[in-house]
């Protein structure tokens, strides 16, 4: 069973991992607008200058 | 307009240097315009940064140098069928955002310390039955202690904090037994893992945090929306004060930007900004917002006025007065004051129950050491038996019970077009039986209508509306916004204060004043016949129509002032309008208790009286003369149409045409009422099942984690029931489309 002494703390630092990447995006505003940025991910303003 | 629409004054200066400037939007309905409009902003010179939030129906403009010209911005927006309109963002509103944010964070934390607690504390109750030996065990314990305990101090700061400061105060809330069982529950955890003894307590912690962090998110989140909605439908109607600077430039500020000396011009068909007295110009003014009074009343200079009032034919300029005491405004202003002094403090239901359950908590527990101590019990065994009380009553499902209805009806009530302003109007909605409606703008409708358009030509009248959609004079808007396809005409002009022309069809068509188009002798016929009306002529060659335009009542006037007598409710009209109006208008609607020519002062008499009676009075009004009564019945209501003053006095604030969502607004409270208590019948069943287990000290954290979770689900599950959309086809009249949508253009 030693073997939980590494594979606990191991899972609990992924996990951290998760939840600070959750507090970072809440803190830069990314969940302010949900619906918007669902449509703003199919704009091809990266295509511009190919376009005619 | 004359003058281009100018905001950059407004920005808001950043420390960098950058402005920033927030913008209310009307007309975005998609939310891939959201992007159409980034796109097409981001080419205007000097512009930084444009970002519109599809949520919140707001756009964002940051720039930094001043080159930037705010009108290319507005054109731009225009050209696209979009309207913007600067607003401050309450400070209320940046507080409820923090807070909402803060919840989450917290709530975050506290749900991922949740599910991992809950893992190794699920090995342990596993383990109990299987070979788990006592060295993995303690070493679960420990990982949960280095998890949980930090993960408290910090989720649980919005509890602790309350629960401070109302210890500080003298008081008892919700939130000192929370408090006081997290807190308990983690120490006698840590005290258990220590002694290496079975049984540890962190999951219940910190699941029942997680929980109640959920709820409180909700609930604040609800608020947030329903509080931005609201601020940005005021923004879009507030009238633009065209400012005249002392070089004589006049420039667009939104009211809340003037500041008293400033001069400001009206033009005809405007509403007055701000209270002021006139400089220069005479007008008819239709005070309809302010007093209640349908007649219109001419002022000239040197006179006050009130902002809100309509100015009818005549251009004005006016200088901004700042309050002096002794005006209208001093008045009514000190009236509400008064009101809401006198309104006591309402006690939330939630409240009540929980200032009897914390004693009645803390008694039991200490009652049970006495017992076990009394039964030759040791101490630690007396002391490990009383914290299971405190765990288990820890008033997981009470404090649940009432605001998780409260989201669930809050949002049911944002859907039927009802905004809520504050979060406990709910509960008092739903013990209403008495209604006091003013008339002028809640009865009747706040513009005025054509009426008798069936014994008119119906081609003339639509020729006539084309005409009107080209004049900016209040009764012509009005007619025009009654056909609100029909066509402008080419070559439109407009006289001031007589009419407006053009030619069709070869032929001059007029529409205006009785002598604009020659028909005074019809038109005084006509007005004799209903003095209350607003006449317009109209003539086309030699065809003519005399129309008459008024307030007229809401379209479901009547079948809703049934619908609420069928209620068992007592309805009246209290209005300041003169007494032979009130009048017509009470026998159309069948109502046999009105009052007419009352002031604001006899409003609040009124509902006084009523109030002495022992009746709980639902006040419904839309004028500047309702605020004092609003803020002194037991509950208010206002119609988006209001002043300022008049929403800000009032609880919730409906939205449309219709008065629809006032039934679905107290059905919905009746339910959801019946659903809180419900609630809390079964947090009491809850405790009266535990309590007796944990007294006993057979509670282990196994059925303390399940009963926690299964009573808080069960609580909100049921919650839910009170957001289930009714069928109701007569009342659907879909207000929340105007939400966001048109309705503000009107």
């Amino acid at each position: 069973m030693t073997v939980l002494l590494f594979l606990v703390p191991l899972a609990l630092i992924l996990g951290a991992l998760g939840l600070a990447a959750f507090l970072w995006a809440l803190g830069s505003s990314q969940y302010e607008d949900l619906e918007g940025a669902a449509a703003r991910i199919l704009a091809d303003d990266d295509l511009k200058e190919r376009a005619p | 307009m004359s003058v281009d629409l100018d905001y950059s004054s407004l920005a808001e200066r950043r420390a960098d240097g950058a402005r920033r400037l927030d913008l209310a939007l009307d007309g975005l309905t998609c939310a891939a315009c959201v992007y159409e409009i980034e796109a097409a902003l981001k080419s205007v010179p000097a512009l930084r940064s444009a970002r519109a939030n599809y949520a919140d129906r707001r756009l964002t403009l940051e720039w930094s140098d001043d080159t930037f010209a705010f009108p290319e911005v507005a054109e731009r927006l225009r050209r696209m069928g979009y309207r913007a309109r600067p607003f401050a963002r309450a400070d209320g509103e940046r507080e409820a955002m923090e807070t909402s944010r803060h919840l989450m964070r917290c709530f975050a934390v506290a749900a991922f310390a949740a599910v991992n607690v809950m893992l190794l504390s699920e090995a342990v109750w596993i383990g109990q039955w299987g070979d788990l030996d006592p060295a993995t065990r303690d070493f679960f314990h420990g990982v949960s202690a280095l998890i949980a305990i930090p993960a408290s101090a910090y989720a649980g700061q919005p509890f602790f904090a309350s629960a401070f400061a109302a210890l500080r105060a003298g008081r008892l809330n919700i939130d000192v037994p929370i408090t006081l069982g997290v807190l308990l529950a983690l120490a006698m955890s840590v005290y258990e893992t220590v002694v290496h003894a079975p049984h540890a307590y962190f999951d219940s912690a910190i699941m029942l945090l997680a929980f109640l962090l959920l709820g409180r998110w909700l609930d604040s989140a609800m608020r947030r929306k329903t509080r931005a909605v609201a601020a940005n439908l005021a923004a879009l109607r507030a009238p633009i004060a065209r400012r005249i600077g002392a070089d004589g430039a006049r420039s667009a500020v939104p009211p809340s930007a003037l500041a008293p000396g400033d001069i400001v011009e009206i033009l005809p068909g405007e509403r007055v900004p701000a209270d002021g007295v006139i400089l220069a110009g005479a007008s008819k003014l239709d005070e309809s917002l302010v007093t209640g009074e349908t007649d219109h009343r001419a002022v000239g200079v040197g006179e006050s006025v009130y902002a809100g009032s309509l100015a009818f034919d005549g251009a004005l300029t006016m200088r901004v007065e700042a309050a002096n005491g002794g005006s209208l405004i001093d008045e009514i202003e000190r009236l509400v004051e008064e009101a809401t002094a006198a309104r006591s403090r309402y006690l939330q239901l939630a409240d009540r129950v929980s200032r009897l359950y914390a004693p009645a908590v803390h008694v039991t527990a200490f009652a049970t050491a006495l017992v076990w101590l009394a039964a030759g019990a040791s101490a630690h065994d007396a002391l490990v038996a009383a914290i299971a009380v405190l765990i288990v009553t820890c008033p997981c499902a009470l404090a649940l019970a009432a605001p998780a209805v409260q989201v669930a009806a809050s949002g049911a009530l944002f859907r039927a077009g009802v905004l809520l302003e504050r979060g406990d109007a709910l509960e008092r909605l739903a013990e209403i039986d008495t209604i006091v409606f003013d008339k002028t703008g809640t009865l009747t409708t706040p513009e005025p209508r054509l009426v008798d358009a069936s014994s008119l030509d119906a081609e003339l009248v639509a020729l006539a509306a084309r005409l009107a959609h080209s004049s900016s004079h209040p009764l012509a808007r009005a007619l025009a916004a009654g056909h609100p396809r029909a066509a402008p005409l080419d070559g439109a002009r407009e006289t001031r204060g007589e009419g407006v022309a053009a030619i069709v069809d070869g032929v001059e068509a007029r529409l205006g004043g009785p002598r604009f188009c020659d028909l005074e002798r019809e038109s005084a016929a006509c007005a004799a016949r209903d003095p209350e009306a607003s006449i317009v002529a109209f003539r086309h060659g030699e065809r003519t129509a005399v129309l008459r335009l008024r307030q007229v009542l809401r379209p479901d006037a009547r079948e809703i002032i049934a619908a609420l007598e069928e209620r068992g409710l007592r309805v009246i009209i209290l209005s300041g309008d003169r007494i032979p109006a009130v009048e017509t208008a009470a026998r159309a609607l069948r109502v046999a208790e009105w009052r007419g020519a009352l002031k604001p002062a006899d409003k609040v008499a009124w509902l006084e009286t009523l109030r002495a009676d022992g009746r709980k009075t639902l006040m419904i009004g839309d004028g500047l003369n309702d605020a004092p009564a609003l803020a002194a019945a037991h509950v208010s209501l206002s119609p988006i149409d209001a002043t300022q003053l008049t929403q800000a006095a009032a609880d919730a604030v409906f939205l449309g045409e219709s008065l629809a969502p006032i039934v679905e607004a107290l059905d919905l409270a009746t339910r959801a009422r019946g659903l809180i208590r419900q609630n809390l019948t079964f947090a009491v069943l809850y405790n009266a099942l535990a309590v007796p287990l944990a007294m006993a000290g057979l509670l282990t954290p196994l059925i303390a984690a399940a009963a926690m979770s299964g009573s808080s689900l069960l609580v909100t599950i049921n919650a839910l029931r009170a957001g289930r959309a009714r069928r109701r086809a007569a009342f659907r009249a879909a207000p929340a489309a105007q939400l966001h949508g048109s309705e503000a253009s009107a």
